[in-house]
């Protein structure tokens, strides 16, 4: 970034991102321990994920309060209003995320265990590790002015999406097969679901890294769902 | 006076730099009172005796001054020079020697320096920015504002889930001259975060308690079947010739099935074992292939299958496990061969390409022509046991694990996996690996 004559300017834009940091770090970890908990069924893990969610907003609350102080202060132009309304909008797409991992945590601690299998549950972990990585990856992408990253990010959503319909049919089949298995495969779709919205969270701060960076709207065609190639890769999962 | 060379001097920077304060202070009040007397002289109307004196005054403290401040100057310049650029062009040669991820920071979280191991263990890390951008979990952050603000050393654990699970115990503490943090410049060391990769004992624990999950599920199946024609042929089949041999054919099959599903989890289990690590020995992926080609000639001519190469000239290096590179090539090609069998073909290459992520990488590319995959199955290839069409597999034998093999050791090697496919018009599998560049 280029430096300001007024230096606590540039301190107070530093202070807005590292604030994004911090959101991202604790959105991550939250997802971390929601899987965490429905794998194991660990209730206590669940509970804490839920109070966690309380940080995200507070912190969203501070980037808002604090870049409307610096809009009045500063009056920002150009790049610089760019990266402060950008802020705003990750943030806000952040605490979201945050809201539906809570929700989450809020299905483990109602889920009877009984009905609990590996299989089901494996296409589950599959799609959040993938969705976790875009989370990863777009925050990184933010913290190091990475607009090729970001795009990088939106161009991989349909992934995320054919691995929803595909986790739907199997759920479908599960429920059709053993009707005892309702209430525990239509909590499982809505997880799926809450990991699916996350995912187009990710896609959204994607567009505004990479609005903040290059002044342009992501746009052109977009591999969609259906014929999406799918890939997996270290950095991307 | 020190000389040049001199050892470093007895009183720390800080301490001599207020000493000059002090000195040029105590001249600027010396210069005022004999300027005051002057005025005084000239007021009061004194002979000219009086000024004479004054002035006389002024110029032995103006020139006895000037050497003690010099003296004191030069030695601060002195410290200043043993302290800053050597003393740190040591300490970061020293740091990269180290095998455990060190991060030294200023009193602010930006990082002074980040070691060898850190880089490659943390590859966004740069000079500058905060530790916080690349670390984002929430314990490194408390534990950084802790030892920034008042404690002097903090412990905790680290867990990192993306590209692979690990796990550090992380300690992070103040450094031991380091002066009250108001004092101390922007961009120098104040802190270091030091690490201790604790991920290989969590793998061991994690292992076992899946590998007893995943081989009791899968292992029932074939045992019930074999234990099932066992009772038959204990019973109503003892002496009937033909169902004993159809039987025993079967139950031979199932064992079988059995052994390499045991040697798929085991090898699976290795790879995630050393998932962590990223293998550093240099490949040529030209030669890797040509030899899986040879292997497998025989197969693909048993199926009517052509395997079409295409490779570059030049040697095609990346850092790898040779063994668990060629295993991930035999496993694409002879899932080509036997999916892909109805197309005749299976085209095998190899280009360097430019990855958005990856950044310099080769991708290796194996096409069959087979009825290809619907694309509900295409994003769950890779999970364990997850098999597009169950009846099928079986037929050929898979285990269910073999592209979760592939995919671990591609993750493994900081590549990526891709597979693409249009129902009846086969199927092509992407391996993208980072290419080293040859020295």
């Amino acid at each position: 970034m280029t430096q300001h004559i007024v230096r606590t300017f540039d301190e107070e834009l530093g202070l807005l991102s590292s604030k994004i940091n911090q959101m991202g770090g604790i959105a991550e970890a939250m997802m971390v321990d929601a899987l965490d908990a429905l794998s194991k069924h660990d209730v206590s893990k669940a509970r804490g994920v839920i109070e966690r969610d309380a940080q995200l907003d507070a912190l969203q609350h501070d980037i808002e309060e604090l870049a409307v102080l610096v809009i009045a202060r500063r009056q920002p132009m150009a790049n610089d209003l760019r990266q402060i309304m950008g802020t705003i909008r990750i943030a806000s797409d952040l605490e979201r995320i945050g809201d539906l991992v809570k929700n989450i945590g809020k299905r483990v601690t109602v889920m009877e265990e009984r009905f609990l299998s590996m299989r089901s549950l494996s296409g589950i972990q599959h799609m959040a590790h993938l969705v976790l990585g875009q989370v990863k990856t777009v925050v990184d992408s933010f913290a190091q002015n990475n607009a090729e990253l970001a795009r990088h990010v939106w161009l991989h959503d349909g992934e995320v999406d054919t691995l929803n319909n595909s986790l739907f049919r199997e759920l479908l089949t599960y429920m059709m097969e053993d009707p005892r298995s309702i209430t525990f495969a239509t909590h499982l779709l809505f997880i799926a679901k809450n990991i699916e919205r996350a995912g187009d969270h990710a896609t959204n701060i994607a567009e505004t890294v990479y609005f903040i960076e290059t002044g342009q709207q992501l746009s052109g065609p977009r591999p969609k769902g259906d014929t999406a190639p799918y890939s997996l890769s270290a950095k991307d999962v | 006076m020190p000389e040049a060379g001199a050892p470093l001097p007895e009183a720390p920077p800080s301490a001599l730099r207020s000493r000059v304060v002090q000195g040029k202070v105590l001249r600027l009040m010396a210069l005022a009172t004999g300027l005051a007397v002057l005025a005084l002289a000239h007021l009061s109307s004194l002979p000219w005796l009086a000024h004479g004196l004054a002035l006389l005054l002024l110029a032995l403290i103006y020139v006895g001054w000037r050497p003690a401040l010099r003296r004191e100057e030069g030695r601060l310049s002195e410290a200043a020079r043993v302290l800053r650029p050597d003393a740190e062009f040591k300490l970061s040669t020293v740091l990269d020697a180290l095998g455990a991820p060190t991060i030294l920071t200023d009193r602010r979280g930006h990082i002074v320096h980040a070691n060898a191991a850190a880089l490659k263990a943390f590859p966004g890390l740069k000079q500058g920015h905060p530790v916080t951008f690349f670390i984002r979990a929430p314990a490194m952050l408390s534990g950084l504002e802790a030892v920034l603000g008042n404690d002097s050393e903090v412990r905790f654990e680290l867990l990192d889930h993306i590209p692979v699970e690990r796990s550090y115990d992380v300690l992070i503490r103040r450094l031991g001259g380091a002066p009250e943090v108001g004092h101390l410049a922007i961009g120098t060391a104040f802190a270091v975060i030091f690490m201790t990769e604790t991920s290989a004992a969590k793998r061991i624990e994690a292992m076992r308690v899946d590998f007893v999950a995943n081989a009791s599920h899968e292992l029932r199946t074939p045992l019930a079947s074999i234990l099932g024609f066992v009772e038959t042929l204990q019973g109503p089949a003892r002496d009937d010739a033909t169902a004993r041999r159809t039987f025993l054919g079967i139950m031979e099959t199932q064992a079988r099935r059995m052994a390499r599903l045991i040697d798929d989890l085991l090898s699976l289990s290795k790879i995630e074992m050393s998932a962590h690590i990223t293998p550093s020995a240099e490949i040529d992926l030209v030669a890797a292939l040509r030899s899986v080609v040879d292997t497998l000639g025989g197969l693909a001519q048993d199926r009517a299958v052509a395997l079409k190469l295409t490779l570059p000239e030049a040697r095609s290096l990346v850092a790898g496990d040779r063994d668990e590179l060629l295993r991930v090539f035999e496993n694409l090609i002879e899932n080509g061969i036997k999916y892909g069998q109805s197309g005749g073909v299976v085209e095998i290459g190899l280009t360097p390409v430019e990855d958005a992520v990856i950044g310099p990488a080769l991708a290796i590319t194996v096409r069959d022509f087979g009825p290809g995959i619907a694309a509900k199955h295409l994003p769950r290839l890779t999970e364990r046991f997850y098999r597009a069409d169950v009846s099928e597999s079986r037929v050929m034998g898979g285990t269910g694990l073999g592209l979760s093999i592939v995919k671990h050791i591609v993750t493994r090697h900081r590549g990526r996996l891709g597979i693409a496919s249009i129902p009846g018009d086969g199927a092509t599998f992407t391996v993208t690996l980072p290419a080293l560049t040859p020295k």
